[in-house]
């Protein structure tokens, strides 16, 4: 809890920054990676911003859908990603009130479980369908995720800035 | 709950109420496209929803290429021309050999009767990306159903086989690699001829011969190339070098390590051989008795054994 920080009043979110913000996450998932077992899941936590500054807005729809293009384009069963992020938006949304009271490195101690929690789903359902099981490489990328959590809050929150902050120096 | 007070803003039916159809309705889809294959239209329509991001993102790469391509200096590009010229003087004459031993071969088959192997189209294609999944080994190719990619075509580099391609969609498709733990593809020893089926290992980029008896002869630095007997690998082509030999007595197999000869996680161009031959019809009775896979692969060898 930061009671004695400054509280900036935020200008309303745009629509668009929505939109590009999910269309960079999914640029962001189908670059060419050399090694994807390093690389977190953009989508997953772009999701969780939305879901965690903005539930009227984004919620399990937006993540349900946007988990099946993610699943079509990375050309895995039908469903995985799907599964995930509606559980990823649940949480994120269930614990929105709380979050947003911790400073971006507490957040992302609480976006570290969620995103963990969400690569398990995934793992679950491999598992189901006869995958072995991967190995501890793949707690890597939900980690880097959480650890990126601040960055992303920071760029995220920055249309939503006012620009007296600059003038009132 | 008649305490809890009357809501003042709309919103809908509760988080828990939605999370519960988000997720019956995700395990349903999952059901349908594990077991019964019934969701390949809607795949298909999202991955075409998928492309341009794919193809954005690839962009920047390829642009940077392309002006790294541009810098390079006239004497490197003198030495990589001259030492183009020895190599294809080199293949030109090899190519040659081919063709003649290739005709010859073509009318000693006549003679003797035999099917005439058809040669296959090739499509060149580039590797998009790799799958974001550490379960299965895939990437996906920029060609697709309207470049007459076929599901099943055999993919090579320059120096072998990649993989497979397992699934078309209209603009791209998957091809699953070599190393994948569920790919698995018919191999002869060059040394000596002897059959077996190399399957992937999986994270180690390795893949193995299964199920060879402990007593076969496979030596380290052996190469394995297709056999070509389960008509979608063209016979001949190279596939990986024996690199380990494990023998244990108490192990009625031997552990064969192979290392491919492809870069099958590194090769950005690569060319797929569509048109595979028509293959004799499955004699039925055998593969009712065995299992569906397993019995329709004995009952393939089975018609192409009768077949020669």
């Amino acid at each position: 809890m930061a009671p004695d920080k400054p509280q900036h009043i935020l200008l309303p979110v745009r629509m668009s920054t929505i939109i590009t913000s999910f269309a960079a996450a999914l640029l962001l998932m189908f670059l060419p990676w050399n090694d994807v077992r390093l690389v977190p899941d953009f989508v997953a936590v772009v999701l969780v911003f939305w879901c965690v500054h903005q539930p009227r807005l984004v919620g399990l729809g937006v993540g349900w859908l946007i988990g099946l293009v993610a699943d079509a384009g990375n050309g895995v069963l039908l469903g995985q990603h799907a599964l995930a992020y509606a559980l990823l938006a649940f949480f994120a949304i269930t614990l929105s009130r709380r979050i947003l009271w911790f400073s971006p490195w507490y957040q992302a101690l609480h976006v570290a479980p969620m995103l963990i929690f969400a690569e398990a789903v995934v793992m679950l359902v491999r598992l189901a369908t006869g995958a072995p099981l991967p190995g501890w490489s793949i707690l890597v990328a939900p980690l880097v995720g959480a650890a990126l959590w601040p960055l992303v809050a920071w760029l995220l929150l920055l249309p939503q800035r006012r620009a007296l902050e600059a003038g009132s120096l | 709950m008649e305490h809890t007070p009357p809501p003042f803003f709309k919103r809908g039916p509760a988080p828990v109420v939605r999370l519960a159809f988000f997720a019956s309705l995700s395990l349903a889809l999952l059901v349908l496209d594990a077991r019964f294959g019934y969701v390949e239209g809607l795949r298909d329509g999202l991955a075409l929803a998928a492309y341009p991001f794919q193809k954005i993102a690839t962009a920047p790469v390829a642009i940077a290429r392309r002006t790294a391509e541009f810098f390079v200096s006239q004497e490197k590009l003198q030495a990589e021309n001259s030492t183009l010229r020895a190599e294809l003087l080199d293949t030109a004459r090899d190519a040659q050999r081919y063709e003649t031993a290739a005709s010859e071969l073509a009318q000693l088959r006549r003679l003797s009767e035999m099917r005439v192997r058809l040669e296959r189209r090739t499509i060149p294609a580039e590797v998009l990306y790799s799958g974001r999944d550490p379960y299965d080994y895939k990437v996906i190719l920029d060609k697709g159903s309207q470049h007459a990619v076929a599901a099943g075509s055999p993919v090579i580099d320059a120096d072998g086989i990649v993989g497979q391609v397992t699934r078309v969609h209209t603009l791209v498709s998957e091809v699953t690699l070599l190393t994948d733990k569920a790919q698995a593809i018919p191999v002869q020893v060059t040394r000596n001829g002897l059959r077996a089926v190399a399957f992937g290992a999986g994270a180690s980029g390795t893949i193995e011969l299964r199920f060879l008896p402990a007593n076969a002869d496979v030596r380290n630095g052996d190469r394995l190339v297709t056999s070509g007997i389960d008509g979608s690998y063209p016979p001949g082509l190279a596939v990986a070098l024996v690199v380990h030999v494990e023998r244990d007595a108490a192990e009625a197999f031997a552990r064969v390590i192979c290392e491919p000869v492809a870069g099958v996680e590194r090769s950005r161009y690569v060319l797929v051989l569509s048109g595979g031959e028509a293959l004799p019809a499955y004699p039925t009775a055998d593969t009712e008795r065995g299992s569906m896979r397993g019995g329709s692969r004995r009952a393939r060898r089975g018609s192409k054994r009768g077949a020669r």
